[in-house]
């Protein structure tokens, strides 16, 4: 294989992505000032994100290993978004938790190459290697806070159980390959057609998929492999929080909408274990996030429950589902990426956590923290006309034309639950009065902060009253995976 | 008619681009003024559509209609017909003098307060004029964040209850529960609306209405948009937010509360619930009748005994929507035009009670019937203000309330005498509370001394309770001048109930 035969224009974006995060690396030896790292990592995903959105290869394909077409493109992009407003939250706030800017940089680059190539991967053996790419780069995020204990034992957390659920996504891999000859997705459908020759292995495919999705289920978080989440989300640099609690989600679920799309077949027994996962992780998540006095925590069993809603698209099983999946990520991201930067906003830089008693009186300290706070609650909530609401009526009205009414009504019954600790939050801004004594504790709120929240507020806001470009975009890519 | 100006657009935007304006504006004064003038533009363009409204015409009028997401059929379908045009203009009269009523007392966060007052108002205009189910439900849960807001922040100052350990304010706890109620409410509504998606693949309620749905999904899914609906209205026993609301919040956000989102619940069954699911409709008359009879008793006799004008104004409310409800499934056109009617006399008699309270309010600082007495001698304006809007809410011949509640009577009589029997025993009922609330506050001998200082209405609150009180002799005496243009959209949805063949909501010049 030589370099010619390479499709490189379609890998520009992660060609790009590794190159920076190995000019950070060095470069950290060198510069002084590290906020100069943050920028350019952030030019790097900027010029990643352009070349994904503007420069089209001639062909998508990559060695049958990847396919940059539009779904892998549009993933990628909210990939890339997530990326860069999480590196905003960092260029003034790493130096609460690190003095090694650089490696954070670098690391960050590097997670987002993963997710990335889990986005464009065609092969299960791609996939792995986002997966792994990602988790490596992740371990050592969670941990980058070396004075905090908690830290520490969430990364430790983080990578037993993730070590364990890379361990069976592996295996899930293999039993595939046995019951079809085939990591690669495209052999996979054409095995799996009705005309083919009969697989001697096939009661193995089930398994393997089973397996599969217990690995997909952990790092995307869904019940019952979501023990690590709110450890792991409360211990974990409230920045690298951010990101990961968005970017994993984004590329684990593009894989996953991957691999469901090449498995379609008559027989699809997967789909309704998914939809009972659904349930399981909607429920569960809202009904503990109903409980928490930690901001950090609600927001982590907010993120399992709507990794619950989310799962919905994918149990309908239908291109309608995948629309609705792709959506809800993206409208995911701005809503719980904005979240946790107004939660850094308002968070001292000795401290890793809000309780939202903390919040109290916010409305009246920062009133433009506490409205951007409230749209994002309200949107994570499902209210209309918010980015969060639309994402919601897809999912249920997919799960509605897949003929799972009921899974709809759990859903829907869900988000009423959701509805309250989110009103929690919005109660305790604008109705409760600040506590004595605390008055002059908010920090002064740094100005790449403000550019997270503003864009994550336009965003939430955009999506929801102005559709049209984003769903075109959205169906295209789903058109490329799914027919 | 002028067809080229999108009315209804302008109605239902003008108060949120207002409300965004204020944003950016400075000074408590000059923000009021915006406040006041973007709300009394919104009036002045809402009467353009009764200038311009096509007489006797039954169907929709003021259409306007783009695609929003085209790739699930999502529009922007907006319209009015006779049943929606009063509520509308109900909607944008009343923004205009709660803004006023809010001049003085308005305490903290003045800018707020006024921009979620136009947000509402966008929000409640939307739920009125919508016809593209997810276009309405989206306005339908939107009014639900700033009357949230309204309630929580600005709502009662005093009451407190205690939640795991803490002492909060009450109002808080109402903010909440009626937030949490509506909401479960409309959630099955959502999944109601993506079931008729799937079998209509439109969520244009025009075309949704053409077709004929197997009768036990039918069942199912009035069951789903009734719930909704009967939390908001509310139909006995989902009422018990209502007290709470009500009373704990801001003097306008009970006038905007019983005046108009309520109203978006009767205007629910009667918009979607009876054209869309006309077999399940009958089959579910009697049930629904039985709650109102039991709503207009219950709410009557609990009226009775409140020593809280306010909660007594509160659950007033709750026995007169039961007569609207009664009157809609009466499924005539007499009842369904004297429930349309009647929410909008409704929503001016109580709106002015609520007024009427709120600024005794101001002056006293207690809602207690028993803290009163004797009132009539020390502020004669106000008593005698106080009686015609309590004669009117009683249903006086003459008065707005008659003509309602008797229309409703007659089409509730031919539909089912026994429910109209019961139904009239309300009404004494309804004499008698109010009767004993004018008693308590106006008469009797002044023998408090706080009361002896009381000063009478000043001239904006005249300015506010006149132009109500103007209307209900207006619709007392001439209520032709609204039955005309209800009555032909009743009849519509008489015949879409009834489904002969010659339904057609819409005429065929519609695009």
């Amino acid at each position: 294989m030589t370099l010619t035969t390479l499709n490189l224009v379609a890998l520009l974006p992660q060609i790009i992505l590794v190159l920076a995060a190995l000019l950070v690396l060095m470069a950290d030896l060198v510069v002084a000032e590290k906020r100069a790292l943050g920028w350019l990592s952030l030019v790097a995903v900027l010029g990643a994100l352009l070349s994904t959105l503007l420069i089209y290869p001639a062909s998508p394909e990559i060695q049958g290993m990847a396919l940059a077409d539009g779904f892998g493109r549009f993933a990628g992009a909210i990939v890339l978004v997530a990326a860069a407003l999480a590196i905003f939250l960092a260029l003034e706030r790493c130096a609460d938790f690190s003095r090694r800017a650089g490696a954070y940089y670098a690391l960050l680059l590097l997670a987002t190459v993963g997710m990335q190539v889990m986005t464009i991967a065609s092969d299960f053996m791609t996939i792995f290697l986002g997966l792994e790419i990602l988790s490596l780069a992740l371990y050592i995020l969670v941990g980058f806070n070396r004075r905090d204990v908690r830290s520490g034992e969430a990364s430790l957390k983080y990578f037993l159980l993730g070590a364990f659920a890379s361990g069976f996504f592996l295996y899930g891999i293999a039993l595939i390959y046995a019951a079809t000859g085939t990591t690669n997705l495209a052999g996979l459908t054409q095995a799996l057609l009705p005309l083919s020759v009969p697989l001697p292995f096939a009661p193995l495919l089930p398994i393997g998929v089973g397996l599969l999705i217990v690995g997909f289920g952990f790092k995307v978080a869904l019940v019952p492999f979501h023990m690590w989440t709110p450890d792991v989300y409360q211990g974990a640099p409230t920045p690298v929080t951010a990101f990961m609690s968005v970017g994993t989600k984004v590329a684990a679920f593009a894989a996953f909408i991957r691999v469901l799309a090449a498995l379609a077949s008559d027989n699809q027994p997967w789909l309704p274990a998914l939809a009972a996962l659904s349930v399981l992780t909607m429920t569960l998540g809202n009904l503990a996030a109903l409980r928490q006095t930690s901001l950090k925590r609600m927001l982590a069993y907010s993120s399992i429950a709507h990794a619950g809603y989310l799962l919905i698209g994918l149990a309908a099983g239908s291109p309608l589902g995948a629309e609705a999946a792709l959506y809800y990520l993206l409208a995911y991201t701005f809503m719980t990426l904005g979240a946790f930067a107004v939660l850094l906003a308002v968070q001292r830089r000795d401290e890793n956590d809000v309780s939202v008693e903390r919040m109290a009186g916010l409305a009246s300290r920062q009133p433009g923290l506490a409205l951007a706070m409230a749209i994002f609650m309200f949107s994570l909530a499902g209210i209309p006309p918010l980015a969060g609401f639309f994402a919601k009526l897809y999912v249920f009205g997919a799960a509605v034309g897949a003929g799972m009414v009921w899974l709809a009504v759990v859903g829907v019954i869900n988000s009423a639950i959701g509805a309250y600790y989110y009103l929690r939050v919005t109660v305790s801004m604008y109705m409760a009065d600040t506590p004595s004594g605390q008055q002059t504790e908010t920090p002064g709120v740094q100005w790449p902060v403000w550019v997270t929240i503003v864009v994550a507020t336009v965003g939430t806001i955009v999506l929801g009253i102005y559709q049209l470009p984003w769903m075109q975009g959205i169906t295209q890519a789903v058109a490329s995976v799914m027919r | 008619m002028n067809s080229n100006i999108p009315v209804l657009s302008i109605v239902t935007f003008l108060p949120l681009a207002g409300a965004l304006v204020l944003l950016a504006l400075p000074g408590e004064r000059l923000q009021k003024w915006w406040a006041l003038v973007v709300s009394l533009a919104t009036f002045a363009v809402s009467c353009l559509l009764f200038a311009w409204w096509q007489n006797g015409y039954p169907g929709m009028q003021f259409l306007e209609r783009y695609p929003w997401v085209p790739q699930f059929n999502i529009e922007y379908l907006v319209a009015v017909d006779g049943l929606s045009l009063f509520l509308v203009l109900l909607t944008t009269f009343l923004t205009v003098l709660v803004l006023l009523f809010s001049w003085t007392g308005i305490t903290r966060r003045l800018k707020s307060y006024l921009f979620l007052m136009l947000l509402l108002e966008a929000g409640m205009i939307g739920v009125f004029v919508a016809l593209d189910l997810v276009l309405f439900y989206v306005f339908w849960e939107l009014t639900l964040i700033p009357m949230y807001f309204l309630i929580g922040e600005w709502g009662d100052p005093q009451s407190t209850y205690t939640f795991r350990g803490r002492v909060l304010p009450w109002r808080i706890y109402a903010a909440v529960k009626f937030f949490l109620y509506t909401m479960i409410g409309s959630a099955l509504m959502l999944v109601a609306i993506l079931v008729l998606y799937t079998q209509g693949h439109t969520f244009d309620l025009l075309q949704l209405q053409r077709m004929s749905l197997a009768s036990n999904l039918q069942i199912w899914l009035f069951v789903a948009f009734g719930l909704a609906f009967a939390i908001k209205v509310p139909i006995f026993p989902f009422h018990t937010w209502l007290p709470d609301a009500h009373v704990a919040a801001p003097t306008a956000g009970s006038v905007i509360l019983a005046g108009v989102l309520l109203k978006m619940g009767t205007y629910g069954f009667v918009r979607f619930c009876l054209p869309l699911f006309p077999q399940a409709t009958q089959t579910f008359v009697p049930w629904i009748g039985a709650l109102a009879i039991i709503g207009i008793l219950y709410g009557a006799l609990v009226a009775l005994v409140q020593k809280d004008v306010k909660s007594l104004v509160a659950y007033s409310s709750v026995a007169h929507l039961g007569y609207v409800v009664l009157g809609l499934f009466a499924l005539n056109a007499q009842g369904i035009a004297g429930a349309t009617l009647q929410m909008v006399n409704h929503g001016l008699s109580t709106g002015a009670l609520f007024l009427m309270v709120g600024m005794l309010y101001n002056r006293r600082h207690t809602r207690l019937l028993a803290d009163y007495g004797g009132l009539w001698k020390q502020i004669p304006i106000f008593g005698f203000l106080f009686v015609i809007v309590a004669l009117s809410s009683a249903g006086l011949p003459g008065l707005n309330g008659f003509v309602g509640e008797f229309n409703i009577l007659l089409g509730v009589f031919q539909a089912n005498k026994a429910f109209a029997v019961f139904g009239t025993l309300g009404i004494i009922l309804a004499a008698w509370y109010l009767l004993h609330a004018v008693r308590q506050m106006l008469q009797g001998p002044l023998n408090k001394a706080e009361n002896a200082a009381l000063t009478d209405l000043n001239l904006r609150e005249a300015v506010i309770l006149v132009p109500i009180v103007i209307l209900f002799f207006v619709i007392g005496l001439f209520p032709n001048l609204f039955l005309d243009k209800i009555t032909p959209s009743a009849q519509a949805v008489v015949l879409a109930v009834q489904r002969q063949p010659a339904v057609t909501m819409v005429a065929g010049q519609l695009p």
